[in-house]
């Protein structure tokens, strides 16, 4: 919902999108879980063109102290883009969309992860978004919810996040960036599949009724695609044997 | 895989059955749900998963191995390899008697000095408290110490402690191993030393496998 003016045909009269795609499809994703040494947990994700890091630490001593909360432990997110991640030289310090970003993946991932286990005590995960196509906050909560599997912290439910959106008055499942830049909406959702609840949900663009609960259909649909994958990513790691 | 055991991640529904939410489980509703990446087992009405991963989290009456970072004038602190600190307090290793202005700590632990411990209290509100009196605890003089995931601890102790027993006698060395994943293996020989840090780390990377006890033995015989 950039509300930039292209000559892009974003859907053609066969239902096909810029990228080939039909509107209810994603693009292609794989996870990996447990690709860092050094951190408790960590995944790789490629969502399409948007290729993420993810990495956990925890649960671990807070500092500074004065965070650190008697009842119960904390989380604390960062979301951050490397300097090569977009076509133009990012800034590498924190804006106000990482910032924001942060706190919606933070809010995203408390209601499923057990923090209440571990009083004054924090959870640390950083995302670095190394390259970037549209819909990096659900490809780094996706990454980031497998990382916290990998690193054990105990969960209710993993959560997984899928893009929907409208272009060209049409309800699409998994916004890519000309989508976003000159569609007319885009809806990130993330989803507790076990539980059937939603953690996030940000709507940038205008839609009716019925196209909005179309687009919550469709993404939950996603989100279960994205689930199907991340248990794969675990799997993979952790039952080797299973999988061959 | 069978019915009773099953491999899960986190939200995973182990079972539905009338069953007791045990370790690393929730219940909600009906339904038993898995916290963790593991294994699932049901025995004895409960549902527990084994986690295959995850940070030691203390309990009350684990033998855990630590590490001396710091005293205060009544008490150590030890890294027990958790997100907390544990507390041995003075009087544990002084005796009734101790008196903090007459007692030095520095004296009987130094920093980095490795305690078998048991862990005496632990709770939410609190640092779990240590103590060493008891038989087999204490200040441990000698030995390399070898990091393992906590969550292999039960299949290196193996059932009744098989395993365990198995690695020190094939190898002739004095192995004692901490619930918080820490391992402190000593030998007169030092080729039995290399030999029982190899069968620790073999188990740690095969911990997942059947008849591990049988594989381990092999390969040290072979090694003979």
């Amino acid at each position: 919902m950039g509300g930039r003016d292209t000559d892009m045909v974003l859907l053609d009269e066969n239902g096909i999108r810029c990228d080939g795609r039909k509107v209810d499809e994603p693009r292609r994703i794989t996870i990996k879980a447990g690709v860092l040494k050094n951190a408790n947990g960590s995944a790789y994700i490629e969502f399409g063109d948007n290729k993420i890091l993810a990495g956990v630490y925890g649960p671990r001593d807070v500092h500074p102290k004065h965070m650190s909360n008697a009842d119960t432990g904390i989380l604390r997110c960062r979301y951050h883009m490397v300097p090569f991640s977009v076509s133009e030289r990012k800034n590498p310090a924190p804006s106000r969309r990482e910032i924001e970003i942060s706190k919606v993946i933070r809010e995203a991932l408390e209601p499923a992860v057990m923090l209440e286990r571990f009083p004054r005590t924090a959870v640390d995960v950083y995302m670095e978004i190394l390259q970037a196509d549209g819909g990096t906050r659900c490809a780094a909560l996706d990454a980031a919810a497998v990382a916290l599997a990998d690193a054990g912290i105990p969960m209710r439910d993993m959560v997984s996040a899928c893009a929907a959106g409208k272009v060209a008055d049409t309800v699409i499942l998994d916004v890519n960036n000309e989508e976003d830049q000159a569609g007319q909406a885009d809806m990130p959702i993330a989803y507790m599949p076990n539980l059937n609840q939603i953690t996030l949900l940000q709507l940038d663009g205008i839609m009716s009724l019925e196209e909005y609960n179309k687009c919550i259909e469709i993404g939950i649909k996603g989100c279960k695609i994205v689930y199907e994958l991340q248990k794969k990513a675990l799997a993979e790691k952790y039952f080797p044997e299973e999988q061959s | 895989m069978s019915e009773k055991r099953k491999h899960v991640i986190p939200g995973d529904v182990v079972t539905t059955g009338p069953y007791r939410a045990d370790q690393n489980t929730v219940l909600d509703g009906r339904l038993i749900i898995s916290t963790t990446v593991g294994v699932s087992e049901i025995a004895d009405g409960a549902v527990r998963v084994i986690p295959l991963t995850g940070m030691y989290m203390p309990r009350i009456d684990d033998m855990v191995v630590g590490k001396v970072t710091t005293h205060t004038s009544l008490a150590w602190e030890l890294d027990i390899n958790s997100c907390y600190v544990g507390f041995l307090p003075a009087t544990d290793v002084f005796g009734r008697d101790f008196s903090a202005r007459s007692d030095e700590l520095n004296t009987r632990l130094k920093r980095g000095d490795l305690v078998a411990a048991r862990i005496a209290n632990s709770d939410r509100s609190r640092d779990p408290l240590l103590t060493i009196v008891d038989r087999d605890l204490g200040k441990i003089d000698s030995g390399e110490l070898i990091e393992i995931s906590s969550s292999k601890i039960p299949r290196l102790i193996g059932k009744r402690g098989t395993m365990i027993q198995m690695i020190e006698s094939q190898t002739d060395s004095m192995i004692t191993v901490g619930q918080n994943g820490w391992v402190v293996a000593s030998s007169e020989d030092s080729n039995g030393l290399i030999k029982a840090k190899k069968a620790i780390r073999m188990v740690e990377r095969m911990a997942h496998m059947h008849n591990l006890t049988d594989k381990v033995r092999k390969m040290l015989e072979a090694e003979k």
